[in-house]
């Protein structure tokens, strides 16, 4: 038996706001990406998450804003073998990254077609969108993108990133690996497909701007970014072979979770950044499981964010803490929608040699937060700059005190204290005027300021 | 042996006897953690620099590498690290006080949550886990000396095992039938179940070398001159066999009788049902011997403990938490009040104690002059232990110098004749520790290899 847990209560709406509600706490989660609308930048990357109508209409019951469907292939579909996921568990088993050796969806075409056509009608107010790979020649594109445009779903999402199984065939990430291809590939989506075409891009180089120029000379609408990375999370020393394992072996995969998000925010913030690509919109992805992560990612330029590892370990209802923490935090801030605090800390992201090289920050610590575990100590003593005593009070307490003069504001010890607030950074009055290195004149290639 | 209180009833025969219940009511106090468990509080150790855990550890124990060993799955390391430091780490998990030890110094007690790392049980977890396929410690090649241990309690257990490991060859002469000391008779069963303390001897002795010889009793059978003629060198670890007495008439009468003697028996006993108990009984003293016999009695089926103390609760040696263990199964604490008559009953039997209140004035303390009495059918007196007459009969132990009552020893833990060290109980005054004879055991081995080396160097 189907039971629902959004429709069968005998109250269906009491203390649940409608899920579709763009309004959350005062605030207008609403977006509108790269011409497709959605009531919220909350949506769920193409994954198994979005594998078929069951799963999608779940995610939209659960109040997602939108949703991007498991990429579709030429016929026959592809075929996927059995063991599919590992992770790289922290110490209390939380889950610090997943890896996936899965392809693209292992469904017909037409069951596929007929689902996204039903349930884009069924929630119009949605965005939906449509992932696509197929082989890097016009007619395999000219033939499935009527198809999907058939559909009426929003828009579709270019997968130029999947590290395992399908570059091997020349689709994928052998297809984002190479900036014409994905110029290419982007020029015959626009020109058989007329709503927006978001290209998503592979991590797995070394400029993720050239990737993002490419597809922007190929009249790409948006980017997302980023797929996932090539990985290896654990080898069963018993086995020696690796997970997921398949019979006796495995293969590399690919890497999402909260481990990625930092190298994913670098390179989101490297697009929004970059005057190649000033206004490009960027669907941000990686890691984001929090309100919090979402707002970051926004803050760099991110105009919708999607999420699917921490749908895929805590199930849908996730994405109701994430929109209530998003306006409580943007109406505290003042922030009236997405858009008023997009981009808004890339004005502060810039290059090092832009940094301020007279700038001193100088560690503090709290003696009546300290704990005296003396981490801070062993950590400046071998790692860093030998910049804190350890002194032994009268009772024998321990006392830690930084030598300021030697102190050069790394953060070590701030990061390796557990307690909060207990180190702080405190930035120090030097009477020096901004300096970048470009100016210095220690600089060897000085430029005249 | 319980003589004096075989008349009483068994536990059998009173209130509702269960044997299955009286069998739960001796078994482990704080159940092990399981692995993920111990995993999870493993998570907890903040890995300190100089760890205040181990500066109050007596036994030098690398409190933040074995609790990182257990994090990383690695439990052998884990035991190892504990064991090189303290070869009976298993006992000593279950016995240490270590809330007022390694966990009292926890720098987690000062964190947001106030809650030390549980680092006995952790401790317990590796040692009980540990599979070693053979021994972990070897013996360094053969020395060609023989060192005579008196007592195989942890003192000379552990000086045994750190005397083998230096390539020493060790008899250990006991006068029980069974070695392990306290551990084997003197701890509450509950704390020490599944007859850990004989598991652990026999692991210590895997390592060779050693041989014990039981029945084996200072001043009786076993001469302290003949050992230092026969032996490179000696060391002491006797504990303190004997009870303090009350110094009452009618110390003798049926019905009283020492704890230990009978937490002796309790921890022998094949049939807790057939142990004497008393309905109504006195516990005298406040240590944690006094304890284990409030709390046994309750267990095993009495329905008026009184431990009574003749200060307040704050100067009982008793920890805190053993207070909380005693009151948590019934046992009422009766401070300020001391001894002043056992009451008999027409048969010469006891009866009942007459208490004198206490005061303290001065630091010194007065009777009130204020008594009351307590119906008992049996007194257990816990007020310390001492030197048993028999040891100290024997002419060269006798000659040795004293610190009060106890052996006198230097840092080196040499005694005052020549060759002859002790550890344990029998010489360090204050909080008696297994923990504490650990370490001094393991010291004087260091101390007389050193002695023995420097020797067959000189010769």
């Amino acid at each position: 038996m189907k039971t629902d847990t959004f429709t069968s209560s005998p109250f269906p709406s009491f203390g649940k706001k409608s899920s579709g509600d763009s309004i959350v706490n005062g605030v207008d989660l609403s977006v509108n990406f790269a011409g497709i609308k959605a009531p919220n930048p909350f949506w769920l990357a193409s994954a198994p998450p979005t594998d078929k109508a069951y799963n999608v209409v779940r995610a939209y019951e659960a109040g997602w804003g939108g949703v991007v469907w498991k990429t579709l292939g030429e016929e026959p579909a592809a075929v996927n073998v059995s063991s599919r996921y590992s992770a790289h568990y922290g110490k209390n088993r939380e889950v610090i990254g997943f890896n996936n050796i899965e392809l693209i969806t292992d469904r017909s075409l037409e069951i596929n077609l007929q689902e996204i056509t039903q349930v884009k009608k069924d929630w119009p107010d949605r965005a939906l969108i449509v992932s696509i790979m197929v082989p890097c020649n016009e007619e395999a594109w000219a033939y499935i993108l009527p198809l999907v445009e058939a559909t009426g779903a929003d828009g579709i999402e270019l997968n130029l990133g999947c590290p395992h199984g399908m570059p091997e065939r020349g689709m994928g990430a052998a297809v984002g690996q190479d900036p014409d291809l994905i110029e290419k590939v982007t020029y015959w989506c626009k020109k058989h497909y007329s709503k927006p075409v978001i290209v998503k891009l592979t991590p797995n180089i070394t400029d993720i701007r050239v990737g993002a120029q490419a597809a922007l000379r190929g009249g790409a609408d948006a980017v997302s970014l980023i797929n996932t990375i090539n990985s290896i999370t654990s080898i069963d020393l018993d086995a020696m072979a690796a997970k997921p394992t398949v019979g006796h072996q495995s293969t590399h995969g690919g890497y999402c979770g909260s481990a990625v998000k930092p190298i994913a925010m670098n390179m989101v913030a490297e697009i929004a950044r970059d005057p190649a690509t000033p206004t490009l919109p960027i669907s941000g992805i990686g890691g984001i499981s929090s309100w919090r992560d979402a707002a970051e990612f926004i803050a760099l330029g991110s105009g919708s964010v999607q999420v699917c590892t921490a749908a895929m370990l805590n199930g849908f209802r996730i994405v109701e803490e994430m929109k209530d923490g998003l306006s409580r935090w943007m109406a505290d801030k003042g922030y009236d929608s997405i858009e008023a605090f997009s981009r808004k800390a890339i004005p502060h992201t810039t290059d090092w040699k832009h940094l301020d090289i007279n700038f001193k920050t100088i560690a503090q610590i709290d003696q009546d937060l300290c704990i005296e575990c003396g981490r801070c100590y062993i950590a400046c003593e071998d790692t860093s700059h030998q910049s804190i005593a350890k002194l032994t009070e009268q009772d024998g307490a321990r006392r830690y005190e930084v030598i300021e003069d030697e102190c050069v504001g790394c953060n070590l010890c701030q990061i390796t204290c557990p307690v909060e607030n207990c180190i702080t950074m405190v930035p120090q009055e030097t009477g020096q005027p901004f300096l970048a290195w470009d100016n210095d004149p220690r600089n060897p290639f000085q430029v005249a300021s | 042996m319980t003589n004096p209180l075989d008349y009483l009833p068994s536990a059998k025969e009173v209130g509702t006897y269960d044997p299955q219940a009286l069998v739960n009511n001796f078994s482990d106090l704080h159940p092990p953690l399981t692995d993920r468990q111990a995993i999870i509080e493993s998570q907890r150790c903040l890995y300190c620099y100089d760890a205040p855990c181990v500066e109050a550890c007596p036994s030098d124990i690398d409190v933040p590498s074995f609790i990182r060993q257990i994090s990383d799955s690695n439990i052998n390391g884990a035991a190892e690290t504990i064991l090189k430091a303290n070869i009976l780490g298993g006992s000593c998990a279950r016995v240490c006080p270590t809330e007022i030890l390694c966990e009292r110094s926890c720098v987690r007690n000062h964190d947001a949550e106030c809650q030390p790392v549980l680092i006995g049980l952790l401790q317990r977890h590796a040692t009980d886990n540990m599979q070693f396929e053979q021994h972990p410690f070897t013996r360094a090649a053969s020395t060609g000396q023989h060192i005579a241990v008196v007592g195989a309690g942890p003192a000379g257990l552990s000086c045994a095992h750190r005397l083998a490991m230096f390539g020493h060859q060790v008899t250990i002469f006991e006068a029980e039938q069974k070695p392990g000391g306290l551990n084997e008779y003197g701890i509450a069963r509950y704390k020490m179940t599944d007859d850990f303390a004989h598991k652990e001897v026999a692991f210590l002795l895997e390592i060779g070398g050693i041989d014990i010889q039981y029945g084996q009793r200072l001043g009786s059978n076993l001469a302290l001159s003949t050992l230092r003629q026969q032996y490179d060198s000696v060391f002491i670890g006797l504990g303190l066999g004997a009870s303090r007495a009350l110094g009452l008439t009618g110390e003798e009468a049926p019905g009283l009788m020492p704890a230990v003697e009978y937490i002796k028996t309790l921890r022998q006993a094949t049939d807790l049902g057939s142990l004497p108990v008393s309905k109504r009984c006195i516990v005298i003293g406040a240590g944690n011997t006094a304890i284990d016999m409030a709390t046994q009695m309750s267990r095993l089926g009495a329905t008026e403990v009184t431990l009574v103390y003749r200060r307040g609760l704050e100067a009982m040696s008793a920890t805190d938490h053993e207070q909380e263990i005693a009151k948590a199964n019934g046992v009422r604490i009766v401070t300020w009040a001391q001894p002043d008559e056992i009451m008999l009953d027409t048969q010469g039997r006891v009866a009942g104690m007459r208490f004198a209140k206490t005061v303290e004035q001065a630091g010194r303390l007065m009777p009130t002059g204020e008594t009351f009495e307590l119906a008992a059918e049996a007194i257990f007196k816990a007020i310390g232990q001492g030197f048993d007459d028999t040891s100290l009969s024997d002419a060269t132990a006798a000659e040795l110098d004293r610190d009060g009552e106890r052996i006198h020893v230097d840092e080196m833990f040499r005694t005052s004749l020549p060759n002859v060290y002790a550890g344990g109980d029998c010489v360090q005054a204050g909080q008696d520790l297994t923990v504490q004879a650990v370490q001094h055991g393991k010291l004087a081995a260091h101390a007389i290899h050193q002695a023995l080396a420097a020797k067959q160097e000189a010769a």
